[in-house]
Order: structure tokens, then C-alpha cells, then sequence
């Protein structure tokens, strides 16, 4: 029994060289698929949208305020403002509360709470986001409404885009906040301690500046997150093709410009949708670029 | 836990720390001279963001138990049982296609995503040199990929598989967009996985004699198994919950993709199905069952990711 098992490797042997050397090759070939990915989605939008850009010509393109498809207008500028300012918005709600969860997670919570916590974040992020967007329509929609009636404003608006996205980022600023402040040395929170500080000023003095970086990095991501979110957007921003008029009034941004009109867009007014994802993309390439970078920063401190 | 306390000036004080400081701290006649005077602001500086902290977390909490709650209660009364009769028609609303369609959505991504992501993972943990130029590369298109929104997606499966390859808004259209979606999940929490089997396994497996693929498959997958297991569902949490990438790629027929060609034809996946009826308006009871499904769905596959996760972090301690 031991003597077949010893020749069937002795036999193997020349063919599992072969084997070995052509599962390399598979391999070698998967990890190259992501790079594969990101080139073809490059030169797919690019090479669709760049032609249209210039053919609109860039400037009229991206600084232009109007957006008539019925005129062969293709303004993004005015969809441009409306999702900085969405997504501003959804940081202003997003990051001192995200801020704030991970320090209590990480510094003040107890054995137990963090239990039920760090689940609860988690069921938070995988919510999806028409389901958030569907919360948007039945709840926020209305409740804005009834808070923007004084201001004639609406309920679909720029300020319960800002509201929903502000929630929808929360899970990933307290994840990505509470691992790097988990991770600041522990001798500096001892040391600040010894020098007299109470607790929330070692926490809030010593540790949240040392974490900085990995603070940041989570921002970013929110960032990223809030400015490619479309489903929630759309259902709750109004869509108006506008430039944003105040902060009750509705909205539109370039993703939602893109899914609400890609449907029943011909000729140039769909590879003008497609030109807007084009420079949504480059958007979210100059985003992941500031990520890395601060990422590693880090790295090298 | 430091315990609260009100005393005798009225004033709210927490822990132990706080009874130690003198008395003339707590006198707002004297605040001007008051040497104390810092551990005054010191003191309003804890308590408010002791309390600050609490609000947010709280916060947090409630809006979890706030939307989870609402769509339970709003949506449960409404789960009929005309939701889930086999075909849809305007009258039931059902949402079985559709749910039927996301099972072969997420099927199909998954048979194409995770072979691809596991090799890949593999070829950078097990078999690329230390300091590969290449393996960095890969890092940072998967980072990108990752970054890149579901809409960018979208608009690349329809200008790719619908448009260019020709395989109209179908399944197949779908289903490799998700790949590509969910390909650098899978890559990361596999290499996460991979890099956590001890190399003594390895060094013991080469030890024995064993080659390079056979110490892969044999000795340093199987331990990973739970992490990569764990990978592959999130990917199908993300599948499921799915909708913008999705749209302009698999469109929005309502029948169950069957047939020969099951490939090509269109479909509209869970997600897909509760936008088109949330954003008609006109069904918001069946919305609302339509939404609980969906949620729970989601929520179940990704509590059992977790899990699984949880079971690897278990397994690696006992082995340390």
C-alpha cells in the first residue's frame, strides 16, 4: 500500500511539474484581472465620454448652468454643486456623530455595550441603500416637509439627501475611526494620564490627534460613499436640473442626473449621461488618490 | 463606570475624580481669582463630552432600531400571500421573479467572482516575490475598484457587456458587472485570510515533501476556509442589496429568466423590484412587504458572514 502511494508520486512527478508551473500561470493571471477591470472601465468611460466633452466643448460642459435635453443644453455645473453640496451636507451630519461613536466605542463604552454596538453598526452598513432610500421617502420626506413649510421649502430636499447620506456614512466613519484609535499606543494614554489629565481629555487630547490619520482616511471614505450614492439620493433629493436654490429646496446630482434620465436618452443627451458618469469617475479617482496618499502617510509615520 | 452626581451647588459631577477637587472650584463668586479655575473648565469639559460621546453612540443606535423597526412594523401586516405567487402580474405585485432572478444573479456573479478572486489572493499571498512590483499594483487597482461607485459600474456593463460584447440587458449583462463589483471583496478578505495561516503549516507541508499547489490546496486553503466562506457571502450581501449597477445592465422585466437563453434575458433583481415600486408610488403596502423581505434578507446573510468570521478569529486564538 505504502509501495503504490510512493510510485504514484514518483510517476506524478513529471507531470505535476507541468501542473505545478501552469497553476502558476492561472494564478498569475486572476491577480492580473483587477488590473484588467480598471483598465477596460477606464478606457470604456473615457473613450465614450471625452469625445462628448470636446464635442460640447469642456467648458460650456462643465461650467454650463443649464441642463435642457430638449434643446441639445448639456450643462452639468449646476448637478456638479449639487452633489459637493450634498455630500458636504452628509458630513456635517455624518462626521461629528461618526467621530463621537467611535470614541465612545472605542474609550468609553463597556464590555457589554460594545457587544450589542459593534453588531448593530454592522447590520447599519449592510442595510441597502433603497431600502435607506425608501425610509427617506416615508419618513425624512415628510418630517422635512413639515420643518421646511415656514421657508416654502419642500420635503424633498438638499437638506434629507444630506440627512440620509449623513446616516448611510455613519458606519463606515465608526469603523474606520475606532480601528485606528484602537490602535494608538497605549503608553499614551498612561502618560497622560500620570501628567493629570482626566480621561476625556487624555481621549480627546492625546488619542484622537494621535489617530488622525486613520480619522481622515474614514472620512475620505465617506466621502467616496456619499458622493457615488445614487439609489437613496434620487428617491429622496427631488431631481430638480437646477442650480441648488437653498437648502429646503430639492436637488439634483450627477448620479441621479445619470439613472434618471439614462432610461429614455438617445444620441447626444445619452453620451452627454454617459460624459457626466465620466466625470463622476474622476471625481471618485481624485478621492481614492487623497485615501492612499493619507493612508500612506501613515505608513511612513 | 464613574456614577453621576448632583451636589450641593447644583451642579452635575461625575466620578471620583471630581469629589476630590477643592470646594472653591465649584464658588462662581470667586471664578476671576479662583487658582482652581482651569479645573473648573476641566471638569465642564468631561462631563459635557462624557455626555457628548453617550448622545452619539445613542444616536447611532437609534436610528438602527428606529429604521429596522419602522420597515418591520410598517411591512409585516403586509406580507401577503399573493406577494409570493409564482408569476407577477399588476395585480399581486409579487415579488417571487424577483426574487428568484436575484438568486441566479447572485449564483452566476459568484461562480464567475470567486474563483477569480480566490486564484488571485492566492497568487499574491503563496507565490508572488516579496516586494512585487505587480502584487502592488494589484493592491491599488483593487483599492480603486473597490472606491469605484455602483452607478460607474453600471454605466461600464452597459457600455461593455450590453453594448459592446452585445449581450443586451440581460442576465449575463448583470451578473459579470457584479463580478467585477465584488471581485476585490472577495480578493481581500481571502489574502486577510491566507495571511493569517501560520507559516510553520507551509514550512511543515514542504517539509513532508509536499509541492507549492499541493501545500496550497491542501493544507493552507482549508484553514482559511471560514474567512474566505465569510468574504464570498458579504459579496452576496452586496449582490443582493444591489440597484444602481444593475439597472441599465439587467433591466427590469418581471419574469422569471428561464428557457435556453436564460442568460439573455432581462431581469430585475430584489432591490430592483422595491425601487421601480417605491419610486411608482403606486403599491406602498406591497412596498412595505417587499422592503421587509429585502431587509431581512440582507441582514440575515450578512449576520451569518459575520459569524463564519467570528468562528475563524476562534480557531486562529486556539491555534496561538
Amino acid at each position: 500500500m505504502e509501495n503504490n502511494a510512493a510510485t504514484a508520486v514518483v510517476m506524478a512527478g513529471g507531470t505535476s511539474k507541468w501542473k505545478e508551473s501552469a497553476m502558476r500561470i492561472l494564478f498569475l493571471a486572476c491577480a492580473c484581472v483587477s488590473i484588467c477591470a480598471v483598465a477596460l472601465i477606464c478606457i470604456f468611460l473615457f473613450a465614450n465620454g471625452l469625445p462628448t466633452i470636446f464635442k460640447i466643448g469642456p467648458l460650456n460642459f462643465l461650467l454650463g448652468t443649464e441642463w435642457k435635453p430638449s434643446a441639445d443644453v448639456y450643462g452639468i455645473f449646476p448637478m456638479i454643486i449639487g452633489s459637493i453640496y450634498v455630500t458636504a451636507g452628509s458630513l456635517v451630519v455624518g462626521v461629528p456623530i461618526g467621530i463621537l461613536t467611535a470614541v465612545y466605542l472605542s474609550r468609553f463604552a463597556g464590555q457589554k455595550t460594545k457587544k450589542l454596538l459593534m453588531p448593530a453598526i454592522q447590520l447599519l452598513a449592510g442595510i441597502p441603500s433603497v431600502v435607506y432610500g425608501f425610509f427617506g421617502v416615508m419618513v425624512l420626506v415628510p418630517w422635512v416637509a413639515e420643518l421646511a413649510d415656514p421657508f416654502d421649502g419642500s420635503g424633498m430636499s438638499m437638506f434629507t439627501a444630506s440627512l440620509l447620506l449623513g446616516i448611510m456614512i455613519l458606519p463606515t466613519i465608526i469603523t474606520v475611526s475606532k480601528t485606528s484609535l484602537d490602535a494608538v499606543p497605549r503608553s499614551y494614554y498612561e502618560g497622560s494620564l500620570a501628567l493629570g489629565a482626566t480621561h476625556e481629555r487624555s481621549v480627546f487630547c492625546i488619542l484622537l490627534p494621535a489617530a488622525k490619520s486613520g480619522v481622515l482616511s474614514g472620512v475620505i471614505l465617506g466621502v467616496g460613499r456619499s458622493i457615488g450614492e445614487t439609489m437613496a439620493v434620487i428617491m429622496v433629493a427631488g431631481n430638480q436640473p437646477r442650480m441648488p436654490q437653498g437648502l429646503f429646496e430639492g436637488l439634483r446630482t450627477m448620479t441621479s442626473n445619470i439613472v434618471m434620465e439614462m432610461g429614455y436618452a438617445a444620441d447626444l443627451h445619452r453620451e452627454a449621461l454617459i460624459a457626466t458618469g465620466v466625470v463622476l469617475f474622476v471625481f471618485i479617482l481624485l478621492i481614492n488618490f487623497c485615501f492612499s496618499m493619507v493612508k500612506g502617510g501613515k505608513e511612513h509615520a | 463606570m464613574p456614577e453621576l452626581s448632583i451636589n450641593a451647588n447644583g451642579r452635575v459631577t461625575a466620578g471620583s475624580d471630581m469629589t476630590a477637587s477643592h470646594p472653591t472650584a465649584l464658588n462662581r463668586g470667586h471664578r476671576g481669582k479662583d487658582p482652581y479655575r482651569n479645573r473648573t473648565g476641566a471638569r465642564v469639559f468631561s462631563v459635557a463630552m462624557r455626555w457628548l460621546v453617550r448622545l452619539a453612540a445613542l444616536f447611532t443606535a437609534g436610528i438602527l432600531i428606529f429604521l429596522v423597526g419602522y420597515i418591520l412594523v410598517r411591512g409585516i401586516p403586509n406580507l401577503k400571500l399573493s406577494l409570493f405567487e409564482w408569476t407577477y402580474n399588476s395585480d399581486n405585485v409579487s415579488l417571487m421573479p424577483s426574487l428568484i432572478n436575484t438568486l441566479l444573479m447572485t449564483v452566476l456573479a459568484l461562480l464567475v467572482a470567486t474563483p477569480l478572486g480566490v486564484f488571485a489572493a492566492i497568487y499574491l499571498v503563496e507565490y508572488a516575490p516579496r516586494g512585487s512590483k505587480l502584487v502592488k499594483v494589484v493592491r491599488l487597482t483593487a483599492e480603486t475598484l473597490q472606491g469605484i461607485p455602483s452607478i460607474v459600474y453600471g454605466l461600464f456593463g452597459m457600455l461593455f457587456f450590453v453594448t459592446q460584447l452585445h449581450f443586451g440587458l440581460s442576465l449575463l449583462s448583470g451578473s459579470l458587472t457584479l463580478a467585477i463589483m465584488i471581485l476585490p471583496l472577495i480578493m481581500r478578505t481571502t489574502e486577510e485570510s491566507l495571511m493569517s495561516v501560520p507559516d510553520s503549516y507551509r514550512e511543515g507541508s514542504f517539509g513532508l515533501g509536499a509541492g507549492k499547489l499541493r501545500t496550497v490546496f491542501a493544507i493552507v486553503l482549508p484553514p482559511a476556509m471560514p474567512g474566505i466562506l465569510s468574504g464570498v457571502i458579504l459579496g452576496t450581501g452586496r449582490i443582493v442589496g444591489e440597484t444602481a449597477a444593475l439597472l441599465y445592465t439587467a433591466g427590469s422585466a418581471t419574469k422569471i429568466a428561464s428557457g435556453a437563453d436564460f442568460l439573455f434575458d432581462s431581469t430585475r433583481t430584489l432591490a430592483v423590484h422595491m425601487y421601480v415600486l417605491s419610486s411608482e408610488g403606486l403599491h406602498v403596502g406591497e412596498a412595505f412587504g417587499t422592503a421587509v423581505v429585502l431587509l431581512v434578507l440582507v441582514l440575515a446573510i450578512n449576520a451569518v458572514s459575520s459569524l463564519i468570521a467570528r468562528t475563524l478569529t476562534k480557531g486562529t486564538q486556539n491555534d496561538g
